[in-house]
C-alpha cells in the first residue's frame, strides 16, 4: 500500500492557494485603478440587447433545474461511496464484486424509475 | 519542517503558475491561430512575429478598459465571481506529477507540488467548485442572459460530474490508488498506459471534461447567439478576462489530468531501455507530459471548430442517458474483467 499523507504533504496546497489569491486580488485591484472611469446612467443598466429594461433577473426560473440539482446530489453521493470499494476491490475479490452489483443494481433501479417518471425530459 | 522545504516548494509553485498563466495566455493565441488554420484564413499576425505579442496586448487592453459594475447588480458577488473561477481555475494544478525527481548534489526535487493520497479527489473538488464562480457571476449580474448562462453552466456541470466520477472509478479499480504520483509511476513505458485498459472510461473522460470546460459542443453557458454572452454579457475590463482566463487554464489542467490518468503522464516510450542518467529522463518525460497536453489542447480546439453547438435536451440526455449507463456498464465490465484475470490468468 502507499504511504500515509501527513498534513505537511497538504502544506504546499495552502502555499499554492496564497500566490493564487495574491494573482487574483491584485488583479482585480488593477484592473479596478487603471480603467477609465466615464459611468452614465444608461451605461450601468443591465444590458437587454438595446431595448428598455424590463423588470429584473431576480425572477423565478424552470423547476427542473432544481429537479436535476436533487438528483445530482443523491447520484454523486452514491459515486463517492463507490470510491473507497474501488480502490480496495482486489482484495475483496469476487465477493466485493457481487455485493457492488447488487448495491448498483438498486442505484439503476431508482435510475430507471426517475427516466419512467420523465424526470429528465426537457420539452 | 525546515526553511528549505519551504523555499523549494515555493519555488516549485510559483514556476508552475507562471507556466499555466503563460500556456494560457498562448492558448488564446493557438485558438485563433488554429481557427484561421482551419478556416482557411490567416488569423492575427501585425502583433510581433506571427502574431506572437498578440497574447500580451490582449492582456494589456482588458487592463486598460473601463469596469463597469451594473448599479443593479450585487456588488460583491459581482467582483467575487470572476476572482472565484479564476481562484479555483489557478489551484487544481497543484497535485499533478510534472515529471520524476531531479537531483543536485544531495537534494532531491519532486516536480510536483502536493504529493497526497487523495489527488483524485482534491482534482474532483476543486473541479467542483469551479461552477461557483460561474453561478455566482451570472447570478449578481441581475441580466437576464447572465441567469439563464448561470443555471445552464451549473446543471451542465453537475451533471456531468457524475458520468466523469463514475469514469474514474473504473480507473481506479485498475490503478488501485488514489495518488496522481503513484498512478503515473504505473504506467512506465507504452503499454502500460492505462487507455489501452481503459478505452471506453477514457472516452467518458473526455466528453465530460469538454462538458465541465464549457467548451463546444457544450458551450451553452456562454452561447453567443441566443445569450448575448451568456453568463459574463455584464462583464468588462479583466472581470471578463477571469472568466475567459480560467476557461483556458481550466483547459490546460484538464489536458494534464487527462495525459496523466490515462496517458502515462510523463512517461514515454523505452524510457528506461536506453540507460539515460535519471536527470534526463526526468526531463525528456517533462517534454513529454507537455507534448501530450498541447495535444489535447489543440484536440479541444479542434472540436469547437468541427462540432456544432448541442440543443439544450441533447445535452441533458448525453449526459443523464447515455453516458451514466456507459460509465456504470465501464465498471462492471472493467470488475469481471479484472476478477477472471486474478483468477484465472495469475
Amino acid at each position: 500500500m502507499e504511504a500515509q499523507s501527513t498534513p505537511v504533504s497538504y502544506l504546499p496546497i495552502i502555499f499554492q492557494m496564497i500566490v493564487a489569491l495574491g494573482f487574483v486580488v491584485t488583479t482585480m485591484i488593477a484592473t479596478h485603478l487603471l480603467g477609465p472611469k466615464r459611468k452614465t446612467k444608461d451605461k450601468l443598466t443591465p444590458f437587454e440587447s438595446g431595448i428598455e429594461v424590463i423588470g429584473n433577473a431576480r425572477q423565478p426560473f424552470s423547476i427542473k433545474y432544481f429537479l436535476v440539482a436533487i438528483l445530482f446530489v443523491l447520484f454523486d453521493i452514491e459515486v463517492i461511496f463507490m470510491y473507497p470499494w474501488a480502490v480496495n476491490f482486489r482484495e475483496m475479490g469476487m465477493e466485493g464484486l457481487i455485493e457492488m452489483f447488487i448495491f448498483m443494481g438498486t442505484l439503476l433501479l431508482g435510475f430507471i424509475y426517475i427516466i419512467k417518471k420523465k424526470a429528465l425530459d426537457w420539452e | 519542517m525546515e526553511l528549505a522545504f519551504v523555499i523549494e516548494k515555493f519555488a516549485l509553485v510559483i514556476v508552475i503558475f507562471m507556466i499555466s498563466l503563460g500556456v494560457a495566455a498562448y492558448s488564446t493565441l493557438a485558438e485563433r491561430k488554429i481557427a484561421a488554420f482551419l478556416q482557411g484564413r490567416v488569423g492575427p499576425h501585425r502583433a510581433g512575429w506571427g502574431g506572437m505579442f498578440q497574447p500580451l496586448a490582449d492582456g494589456a487592453k482588458m487592463f486598460f478598459k473601463e469596469e463597469i459594475i451594473p448599479t443593479q447588480s450585487n456588488q460583491f458577488l459581482f467582483i467575487a465571481g470572476p476572482s472565484l473561477a479564476l481562484l479555483t481555475a489557478l489551484i487544481g494544478s497543484a497535485v499533478i506529477p510534472w515529471g520524476q525527481s531531479l537531483t543536485f548534489g544531495d537534494t532531491v526535487v519532486q516536480l510536483q507540488v502536493a504529493d497526497i493520497n487523495v489527488g483524485i479527489l482534491y482534482i474532483f473538488g476543486v473541479v467542483s467548485l469551479g461552477v461557483y464562480g460561474i453561478m455566482i457571476g451570472g447570478w449578481a449580474s441581475n441580466n437576464k442572459f447572465s441567469l439563464m448562462g448561470a443555471i445552464r453552466a451549473a446543471s451542465q456541470n453537475i451533471s456531468y460530474e457524475i458520468a466523469m466520477g463514475l469514469s474514474i472509478i473504473a480507473l481506479l479499480m485498475v490503478t488501485q490508488s488514489l495518488s496522481l504520483k503513484e498512478i503515473a509511476a504505473q504506467q512506465s513505458g507504452f503499454i502500460n498506459w492505462n487507455v489501452w485498459a481503459q478505452p471506453l472510461g477514457f472516452l467518458i473522460f473526455i466528453i465530460c471534461a469538454f462538458a465541465e470546460c464549457n467548451r463546444t459542443p457544450f458551450d451553452l453557458p456562454e452561447s453567443e447567439n441566443e445569450l448575448v454572452g451568456g453568463y459574463h454579457t455584464e462583464y468588462s475590463g479583466m472581470k471578463l478576462g477571469g472568466f475567459l482566463f480560467a476557461e483556458y487554464i481550466n483547459m490546460f489542467i484538464s489536458s494534464a489530468v487527462m495525459a496523466t490518468l490515462y496517458f502515462g503522464g510523463y512517461n514515454f516510450p523505452f524510457m528506461n531501455d536506453l540507460g539515460l542518467p535519471q536527470n534526463i529522463i526526468t526531463l525528456i518525460g517533462v517534454l513529454f507530459l507537455f507534448a501530450k497536453i498541447f495535444f489535447f489542447i489543440f484536440f479541444f480546439m479542434w472540436v469547437r471548430w468541427t462540432v456544432p453547438r448541442f440543443r439544450y435536451d441533447q445535452l441533458m440526455n448525453l449526459g443523464w442517458k447515455v453516458l451514466i449507463p456507459l460509465g456504470i456498464a465501464n465498471i462492471v465490465l472493467t470488475g469481471i474483467w479484472i476478477i477472471v484475470k486474478d483468477t484465472y490468468f495469475k
